[in-house]
C-alpha cells in the first residue's frame, strides 16, 4: 500500500517535471502568462476611469453677465468641466453637441439676470450629451450645487432673501471604502479575478487538449498511470502560475495604484486558492469537451465574455435585470469579485463573506465532479 | 520476394492474446465486427488489412485503451475489460502515429515513460536502453526533430523500457526507409527469440512474409487466420508464373479473361492467378503452347492471396447488399 502511494507520487512528479520542461521550452506561452497580467493591470488600472473630469462644455449666452460669468467660474472650479468658450444661438449650441466639441452646453437666456433680480425664477438649462450615461452622470448631478454656490456671493444686499436657504436638516453622505471614488481601487482587485479566470481556464484546458491533439494522450493512457495522477501533475504547475500572477497583481495594486489592503491577507489567500481551484476544474471540464486546442480556446472565450460583463467587474451588478443577475450568480467570477473587494477594500470578515464562499465551494464540487465524470480513461 | 516462409512455430500452450466476438462501433460505423483471434505465445503475429479495416481499433481494445461494445478476451491472462490496469504493466504498445513528446529530448522522453511505469533505477535502465537502440548519440536531441526512422526507433525503445512480455505494434514502419525497416525487423525477430510475443499490423507484404502467423481483416471482419506457411494453400488460389519475351501481349490478352482473377507483374515475370483451377488452365491453355514463354505452376504469393481475398469479400458484400 505504502509502495503504491509512493509510486503514485513518483508518477505525479514525472508528469509535473515533464510539464515544467515543456513550459520552459514554450517561451511564448510562458511570457504571455506573466505579461498578460501586467498589461491588463496597466490598461485597466491606468486607462479606465468611470468618473471623468474636465469634460468640455460651452456656454450659450448673448450677453455675458456677472451671473453667467460666476456660474462659468464655478463650473471650472468644480473640475467637472473644461470651458471651451461661448456660442450664440440655439443652432450653434446644437452643433457643439453634435460635433462632439462639447459634452455640455449651458444655456443662459438673455433675460436671465433681469428675471432673477425680479425674483421670477428664470430657467437655466444644461444640455448634456447623455449618449454615454456614465460619463455625464456625475457632472450633471453636481450642477445644482455648483450654481448655488456660484450665485451665493452675488445674492446679497437687496437680493439677500433670494439666496437659497439651507434645508431644515443636514444630509451627510459618507463615501466609505473609497472616499475619493478612485476607479482603480475597485478595478484592480477585480482584475485579479479576471486575469486568473482568463489564464488559468485557458492554459489548463489547452494543456490537456494538447495531449489529445498531439496523440501523446494515447501514450499516457497506455501506461499504468491513473488519470488523477496525470491531472494533478499537469495542473500543479499552473496553480503555481496562478499564485505568481496573484503576487504580481497584489504588489502592483499596493505599490502602483495605492490600493489599501485593509482586510486579512490569510482570508484573501483562502478566497484566491478556492477561486484558482474552481478555474482549474473549469479548464479541466473544458478539456473533456474540446477536441482541439482551438476549440478549448474558443470555449474559454465563450465563458470569459459573460464573466467580464455580468460579474460586476465592468458594470454594477445590482444595475442588471434579474435574469442577468441570475446568470451572474452562476459565474465563479461574480462571487470571487465580491470576496476580494470585500477583503481588500472593506475589511470584511469570514462571517460576512460566507454568502460568497459557499457558492464557490458548490461550483468547485459540481464542475470538478462533472469533469471527473466526463474524463475518459480510454480513447473512446 | 523470398519463396520460403518461416516454418510454423509450435502454437500449442496458453495463448498470449485470446479475444472472442470483439465488437466496436463508432456511431453508424461498425469498426470491428464479432472478431475472434488467438495470438500464440512467442510468435510474430502479422495483423493485416487495408487502411480503415479496424486494425488500430482492435489493437487498442487488446491493450485496454478502448472499451469494446461487445465480446470478451484476455491478454497475457488478464481480462482486457476488467484488468486493463494490470495488463498495461506487461504490454508494450507502439502507436501508429509518433506519440512521444516532440518538445522533450530523447532522454527526457525515455525518463518520463520509465517513471510512468515506476521502473526501478530509471537512470541505468534508460542508459541501457539507449545503448541497445543506438540512441546514446542522440540522447539530447529533441524528439520532434528526429527523422522518421529514428523516431520509430525511439518509440520502440520507449515501448520496451518496462520489459513487456507482449508488444503491440501498430503499423510501425509506415514512412520509414528500407534500411531502418530491415533493422527494425531484425530487432523484432530478436525479441521473439527472447520469448516476447509481437503483434504487428502492417500492409506491406514483404513484412507480412516475415511473420509466423497471419491474420487478415477487412471492414472489421476476419478473412484469414492461420500460420503463415499455410496461408497460400488455404486460399484455394492457383498461380502460374510466366517468363519470356513480350509478356505485355500475354497480360493484355489474359486481363479480364474468364477464370483469370489477377495478372500482376513481378520483376521479369508475370503472375496469373485464379480461384477456379480448371477455368484458369483453360484460359491460359493457348498461351502455354506459345514458343518463347516459360510457364510454371507455383504457390501463390501473399499479395495475390490478399488481393484475392479482398476482392472476394467485397463481391460477397455487394451480393448481400443487392439481395
Amino acid at each position: 500500500m505504502g509502495g503504491a502511494i509512493s509510486r503514485s507520487w513518483s508518477r505525479i512528479g514525472a508528469v509535473l517535471y515533464k510539464e515544467l520542461v515543456q513550459m520552459r521550452r514554450d517561451r511564448i506561452t510562458f511570457a504571455m502568462m506573466l505579461s498578460v497580467p501586467i498589461m491588463q493591470l496597466l490598461l485597466f488600472g491606468y486607462a479606465i476611469n468611470t468618473d471623468p473630469r474636465h469634460l468640455p462644455a460651452v456656454v450659450s449666452v448673448r450677453q455675458p453677465s456677472e451671473f453667467s460669468r460666476a456660474i462659468e467660474a464655478g463650473m471650472v472650479n468644480s473640475r467637472f468641466f473644461e470651458m471651451e468658450g461661448v456660442v450664440t444661438g440655439e443652432e450653434a449650441a446644437d452643433r457643439a453637441l453634435r460635433s462632439n466639441e462639447a459634452d455640455f452646453v449651458l444655456v443662459v437666456p438673455d433675460d436671465f439676470e433681469a428675471r432673477l433680480v425680479r425674483g421670477e425664477r428664470p430657467q437655466l438649462m444644461l444640455e448634456a450629451d447623455a449618449a454615454d450615461p456614465v460619463a455625464v452622470g456625475g457632472p450633471a448631478s453636481a450642477m445644482a450645487g455648483i450654481v448655488d454656490s456660484a450665485l451665493a456671493p452675488l445674492l446679497d444686499g437687496p437680493l439677500a432673501d433670494m439666496a437659497p436657504r439651507a434645508p431644515p436638516y443636514d444630509l451627510i453622505v459618507h463615501r466609505r471604502f473609497n472616499p475619493e471614488g478612485i476607479t482603480s481601487h475597485n478595478v484592480v482587485p477585480g482584475l485579479l479575478g479576471v486575469i486568473l479566470t482568463m489564464t488559468l481556464v485557458m492554459i489548463t484546458s489547452m494543456a490537456i487538449t494538447r495531449e489529445a491533439e498531439r496523440g501523446t494522450m494515447e501514450t499516457l493512457l497506455s501506461t499504468p498511470a491513473r488519470p488523477i495522477e496525470v491531472m494533478v501533475g499537469k495542473i500543479m504547475p499552473y496553480v503555481a502560475i496562478g499564485y505568481v500572477q496573484t503576487a504580481i497583481i497584489l504588489l502592483a495594486a499596493v505599490f502602483l495604484f495605492g490600493v489599501p489592503i485593509r482586510g486579512s491577507l490569510a482570508l484573501l489567500l483562502v478566497a484566491i486558492t478556492l477561486f484558482i481551484l474552481v478555474n482549474l476544474s473549469l479548464g479541466f471540464l473544458i478539456s473533456t469537451v474540446a477536441r482541439s486546442q482551438m476549440q478549448a480556446m474558443q470555449l474559454t472565450f465563450f465563458l470569459f465574455l459573460p464573466s467580464i460583463l455580468l460579474s460586476g467587474f465592468m458594470f454594477p451588478f445590482r444595475g442588471m435585470p434579474d435574469w442577468a443577475q441570475g446568470i451572474g450568480q452562476v459565474l465563479p467570477l461574480t462571487h470571487f469579485l465580491r470576496l476580494v473587494r470585500g477583503v481588500i477594500l472593506r475589511d470584511a470578515h469570514l462571517s460576512e463573506l460566507v454568502g460568497d464562499i459557499w457558492p464557490l465551494l458548490v461550483q468547485l464540487m459540481v464542475i470538478g465532479g462533472l469533469a471527473m465524470l466526463r474524463y475518459r480513461r480510454t480513447l473512446d | 520476394m523470398s519463396e520460403a516462409l518461416p516454418s510454423a512455430k509450435d502454437e500449442s500452450g496458453p495463448p498470449a492474446i485470446e479475444v472472442h466476438d470483439l465488437r466496436k462501433t463508432f456511431g453508424d460505423l461498425v469498426a470491428v465486427k464479432d472478431l475472434s483471434m488467438t495470438v500464440p505465445q512467442g510468435v510474430i503475429y502479422g495483423f493485416l488489412g487495408p487502411n480503415g479495416s479496424g486494425k488500430t481499433t482492435t489493437i487498442r481494445m487488446m491493450c485496454g485503451l478502448m472499451k469494446p461494445d461487445g465480446g470478451s478476451g484476455t491478454a497475457l491472462g488478464y481480462d482486457i475489460l476488467k484488468e486493463a490496469d494490470e495488463l498495461k504493466r506487461h504490454v508494450g504498445y507502439m502507436t501508429q502515429r509518433f506519440s512521444l513528446y516532440g518538445d522533450l529530448t530523447v532522454r527526457q522522453n525515455l525518463n518520463f515513460i520509465a517513471r510512468m511505469y515506476s521502473i526501478p533505477n530509471v537512470r541505468e535502465r534508460v542508459d541501457e536502453t539507449m545503448e541497445e537502440y543506438g540512441l546514446t548519440q542522440r540522447a539530447d536531441q529533441m524528439a520532434g526533430v528526429l527523422s522518421g526512422g529514428w523516431k520509430q526507433r525511439l518509440a520502440l525503445a520507449a515501448s520496451m523500457l518496462h520489459g513487456p512480455r507482449l508488444l503491440l505494434l501498430d503499423e510501425p514502419t509506415a514512412g520509414v526507409d528500407p534500411v531502418a525497416r530491415r533493422d527494425f525487423w531484425d530487432r523484432i525477430r530478436d525479441m521473439t527469440r527472447r520469448g516476447i510475443t509481437v503483434l504487428v499490423s502492417t500492409h506491406y507484404m514483404d513484412e507480412a512474409i516475415q511473420c509466423d502467423h497471419l491474420c487478415f481483416i477487412l471492414n472489421g471482419v476476419k478473412l484469414v487466420d492461420a500460420p503463415a506457411a499455410d496461408v497460400p494453400a488455404q486460399s484455394g488460389l492457383t498461380t502460374w508464373r510466366v517468363t519470356g519475351r513480350d509478356l505485355r501481349r500475354v497480360s493484355d490478352a489474359l486481363e479480364g479473361a474468364p477464370g483469370v482473377e489477377q495478372v500482376a507483374r513481378f520483376g521479369d515475370a508475370l503472375h496469373i492467378s485464379g480461384a477456379d483451377e480448371a477455368a484458369l488452365d483453360r484460359a491460359t491453355e493457348r498461351w502455354r503452347a506459345e514458343p518463347g514463354l516459360e510457364w510454371e505452376r507455383r504457390k501463390p504469393g501473399l499479395e495475390e492471396v490478399f488481393i484475392h481475398l479482398t476482392a472476394q469479400a467485397r463481391a460477397a458484400q455487394a451480393d448481400k447488399e443487392a439481395a
